[in-house]
């Protein structure tokens, strides 16, 4: 392991070979928006919302899965890259059937803190309004595909930490929905252990446990380093 | 069950080619490839056979082949030997099977081969054995100088000397990105792997209006799989994998046969040519997804996980199928490796321009007269291919647009039609080489109904990982269908170009960076056909049936 | 010079923006010092009166009478503000939007009423098929989401509004 300079908004850190840029912007405390993201799972970058700029390059970079490079100059805030992250929070809004107001997450949801993070005061985007269920069947927890914003983070946590790989994804596009075993109700699933980490880490109001009215839920998260305590991998 | 004893009925067999034991006089090559096999072919050779054998001609051979290119004019059958073409050869239609028998005794008939303006323009590589050999016969392709590259290879050639020949070939990857081959093929040769590395033939061919990679494996598979088995000897790769898609069931069929045979005559499987060099291959077949033709996502699908792509790097020459160094190469790019290596690497790039050597396999689709397969040098103009090779299009109607690289590509105007056909112009032109498709498009066409029918398309198959892929598709196909339907304003129109912009820039993979290219190509040359939607309520094409406005208004769906 | 002239009007909403709007307390005082209030469901007066400085619009857009009236606060409005999330992205109103009205009208007056089951006549306004955001029917001008938003969110929207400054609610406060 060698240690590697960059300079992150302008500021020169250091870290060390193979660390992310997401990882050593954290460790200086510069912030840097994430959704699917959840520190000791794999990542995976799919919500886009840490793209960074990095000199020299046209593209994009996702920050969570981009290692650093010896004087990489990189930029966090742009007029463009906040303008793609307020589109980003907006898309995920209109996609589903998200009402704050009436949600079990209300006031302790990653989504609704994004979009105070990144701006987000309405849609320009006409709301999709799909057809989406709610799984109640298991004993002691729902999966509400209303709030749902595909993050994985339940079925990372369900493979990599709890090994019952219970949670998956089928079908395509908005068409996209999360399943538990081979797309059986989730109470009917005999490889869920119940041990409940999908719900703590889910970040919206998808994943509740019963009992819990509008505004109610409350994820644990100071419970989740440990429930997460190796450092994640990349697939 | 049945009774001890009591024998099975045969199963009918397949009626084999007819070919006399002394030397052949003419012979009758009949298309087998999908397009005519779906206008019974088959049935076409069966009359064929038996009419030859009842006129008493001993001197003449009929057999199955390949595509023979001209696909709008099937049934095909072909006379190499006096240079005809039998278009239209029905099955069931006796003056034209008699026109081809009549065509081997010796009699006129057809259309010439060599100065049709179809055949005449083109440069085979890639297809040089298709329409000539039987797919499903080893033996053919041997007996046109098959497998003779991969021994030359394998017993006179390095690995080194191998990608050397790759690399100065120039020929660039067929798949639609032209990432250098022989680049390529040195990173994942240089790339140490104790445990083995794989190579991958990419046959996940999904572009609306494509079929290049379905006929090549339809009508020579062997020269694919010779063209995995070079690349595994020079990038270090004893094991091969073949994706092709579920919808090419002739493909898969015909490719399990080869490999079959292959096998069994020992040019793929252990110690190839006495070396100690071993390859062997194996058929996945896709579930109907798109994006798996994304490397990625194909690495996911072929280790039997769900076909999404993850983010580079690690690329898969790197970490691909099971963490292994894997060397993906499409179809056409590996169907190009045994010529390149037989002939050379300096006869090869003596074809095409620039940066972009070779040739290029499209597939001729929509408004134009000889919709098929060609194959041409790259640098060739649109014009060149759509109106000489392409014959124009049809009934005289007045050409619009051409429409390159699937999903992820654009449309060309006529002011374009005199660009050279290579990467770098293509890419300028706001388009990309992809695949192969192209699709020509007549006035009667209406570019943003294009547009949205590709937004459709990139709609339905994302993969629904990333978000801007997942939901922007969805949000800019609702854009457009406003447009089509004389509902949207011109701020909706600001949102959809502000909508690809993020979407080319924030996805995750090439489907969503490239799935804006249509809609962006699109108001780049015909911003007057969007504007007319918006402004007029009018499809100049006269497509789209706009909704009348009042009752929009009253139902809130406008503003006023 | 003259009061800047406020109004406010409540379309397909509960009411809650209104109540959140009553909560700032003593400094409504100080506010309707400072304007004219010219219509809204707390004065009485029935027609939307012409040339308003500004209108707050609580509520969605969901049925013919609200369509008919956001044109017209639209149209002798000059700055035009979403109030709630309501009017912002059409929140609870908007949940009938994967139903359709007429299943939701069959629910609501047929299914779970026991006595004289009927569906509304035309004395109702008729609903739109989709319940919609005020700014997806006319433009907007100012967006302040919360359901409902805060009496101080409001009360500094107003004071930036009446004092001639842009108020900025990015940032600031969020849906729910």
């Amino acid at each position: 392991m060698s240690v590697l300079t960059l300079t992150i908004e302008g500021r020169d850190v250091a870290g060390q070979t193979g660390h992310t840029i997401l990882q050593v912007a954290r460790e200086n405390g510069i912030p840097i928006p994430t959704l699917c993201h959840l520190q000791g799972l794999s990542d995976v970058g799919a919500c886009r919302l840490c793209v960074v700029e990095v000199e020299g390059q046209r593209k994009l970079f996702p920050a969570c899965v981009t290692t650093i490079d010896e004087g990489m100059k990189v930029t966090v805030n742009s007029e463009r890259l906040a303008a793609h992250r307020r589109r980003i929070v907006e898309l995920l809004f209109t996609e589903r059937n998200h009402i704050c107001s009436v949600c079990i997450a209300d006031r302790n949801c990653e989504l609704q803190d994004l979009a105070v993070a990144v701006g987000l005061t309405h849609f320009e985007l006409p709301l999709l309004s799909p057809q989406a269920v709610v799984d109640a069947t298991h004993e002691r927890f729902g999966i509400d595909h209303n709030r749902c914003v595909l993050c994985t983070r339940c079925v990372r946590v369900c493979d990599e930490i709890e090994g019952a790989h219970t949670w998956d994804v089928m079908g395509r596009g908005t068409e996209a929905r999360l399943i538990t075993d081979l797309g059986i109700p989730w109470g009917d699933s005999n490889t869920c252990t119940s041990c409940g980490k999908c719900v703590q880490v889910c970040p919206t109001g998808a994943l509740f446990e019963k009992g819990r009215s509008v505004a109610e839920a409350r994820h644990r998260r100071p419970y989740l380093p440990y429930l997460v305590a190796h450092e994640g991998r990349t697939r | 069950m049945t009774e001890a004893g009591t024998p099975t009925p045969a199963r009918r067999r397949r009626q084999d080619p007819l070919i006399p034991a002394g030397p052949v006089r003419a012979s009758a090559h009949v298309c087998m490839a999908a397009g005519c096999l779906s206008m019974q072919a088959d049935t076409v050779f069966d009359s064929l056979c038996e009419r030859v054998t009842a006129r008493g001609l001993t001197d003449v051979a009929v057999k199955r082949v390949g595509c023979l290119g001209l696909c709008a004019a099937g049934p095909l059958v072909a006379v190499p030997e006096t240079g005809r073409l039998f278009d239209r050869v029905a099955a069931g239609d006796d003056a034209a099977l008699d026109g081809v028998v009549d065509g081997l005794a010796g009699g006129e008939g057809g259309r010439p081969i060599a100065t049709d303006p179809f055949f005449s323009h083109q440069v085979k590589v890639v297809l040089e054995h298709c329409g000539q050999i039987d797919p499903e016969r080893v033996e053919d392709y041997v007996a046109v100088g098959g497998y003779e590259s991969l021994t030359k290879a394998v017993t006179t050639m390095t690995p080194a000397e191998v990608l050397g020949e790759v690399t100065r070939s120039g020929i660039r990857g067929r798949g639609g990105a032209g990432y250098p081959t022989g680049l390529k093929w040195t990173t994942v040769a240089k790339t140490d792997s104790p445990h083995g590395k794989y190579v991958v033939c990419n046959g996940d061919e999904g572009d609306p209006g494509a079929f290049m990679d379905r006929s090549v494996l339809e009508s020579s598979p062997q020269q694919v799989l010779e063209g995995m088995a070079i690349a595994g000897y020079a990038v270090g790769a004893n094991h091969g994998y073949v994706y092709v898609r579920a919808e090419y069931p002739l493909a898969v069929k015909r490719l399990t046969t080869a490999i079959r045979q292959a096998e069994h005559a020992g040019l793929l499987g252990p110690r190839i040519a006495d070396t100690s060099f071993g390859f062997d291959v194996e058929i996945r077949i896709g579930a109907g997804a798109f994006v798996c033709g994304e490397e990625t996502a194909l690495i996911a699908s072929i280790e039997g996980g769900r076909g999404t792509p993850r983010p580079r790097p690690p690329y898969p020459a790197a970490s691909g199928l099971w963490g292994k160094p894997t060397l993906i190469n499409n179809v056409e790019t590996l169907a190009s490796i045994p010529t390149i290596i037989g002939r050379g690497a300096e006869w090869y790039s003596a074809i095409g321009s620039g940066k972009s050597l070779g040739t290029k396999v499209f597939a001729l689709a929509g408004s134009v007269v000889n919709t098929g397969l060609i194959e041409v040098p790259l640098g060739l103009t649109l014009r060149e291919i759509v109106f000489e090779i392409g014959g124009g299009l049809p009934g005289g109607g007045k050409f619009k647009a051409v429409q390159t690289g699937g999903p992820s590509g654009g449309c060309m105007p006529e002011s374009l039609l005199d660009m050279a056909v290579d990467y770098e112009s293509l890419a300028q032109a706001g388009s990309i080489m992809g695949s192969g498709g192209m699709i020509v498009m007549d006035d009667g066409t209406c570019m943003v109904d294009v547009a949205k029918f590709f937004m459709d398309f990139c709609r339905e198959e994302s993969c629904g990982k990333c978000i801007p892929c997942r939901v922007g598709t969805t949000q800019m196909y609702g854009l457009l269908d406003r447009i089509t339907r004389g509902l949207a304003s011109r701020d909706e129109l600001a949102e959809l170009e502000s909508l690809a912009g993020m979407v080319r820039d924030t996805s995750l993979c090439g489907l969503g960076q490239g799935s804006p290219n249509p809609v962006v190509s699109t108001l780049r040359y015909f911003r007057d056909e969007y504007m007319a939607h918006i402004d007029d309520h009018l499809c100049p094409a006269g497509v789209c049936k706009m909704e009348p406005r009042e009752a929009a208004l009253a139902a809130g769906e406008v503003a006023p | 010079m003259s009061k800047p002239r406020l109004a406010t009007i409540w379309l397909d909403g509960c009411s809650g923006c209104h109540m959140s709007l009553l909560d700032m307390d003593e400094r409504l005082l100080d506010i309707t010092e400072r304007v004219d209030i010219v219509y809204g469901a707390l004065v009485d007066i029935k027609e939307f009166p012409e040339d308003v400085d500004v209108t707050l619009v609580e509520g969605a857009i969901s049925s013919e009478d609200d369509l008919r009236k956001i044109y017209e606060v639209r149209r002798n409005t000059r700055i035009l503000v979403s109030l709630g999330d309501c009017a912002v992205t059409s929140n609870v109103p908007g949940m009938r939007n994967q139903i359709g009205p007429a299943a939701i009208l069959e629910r609501a007056y047929l299914e779970n009423v026991t006595i004289n089951p009927q569906l509304p006549g035309p004395m109702v306004p008729r609903l739109l098929a989709m319940s919609r955001p005020v700014h997806a029917v006319v433009k907007v001008d100012v967006f302040v989401p919360g359901c409902p938003p805060s009496a101080d969110l409001i009360h500094s929207v107003l004071d930036d509004l009446i004092s001639g400054r842009v108020p900025v609610t990015a940032g600031v406060t969020c849906f729910g």
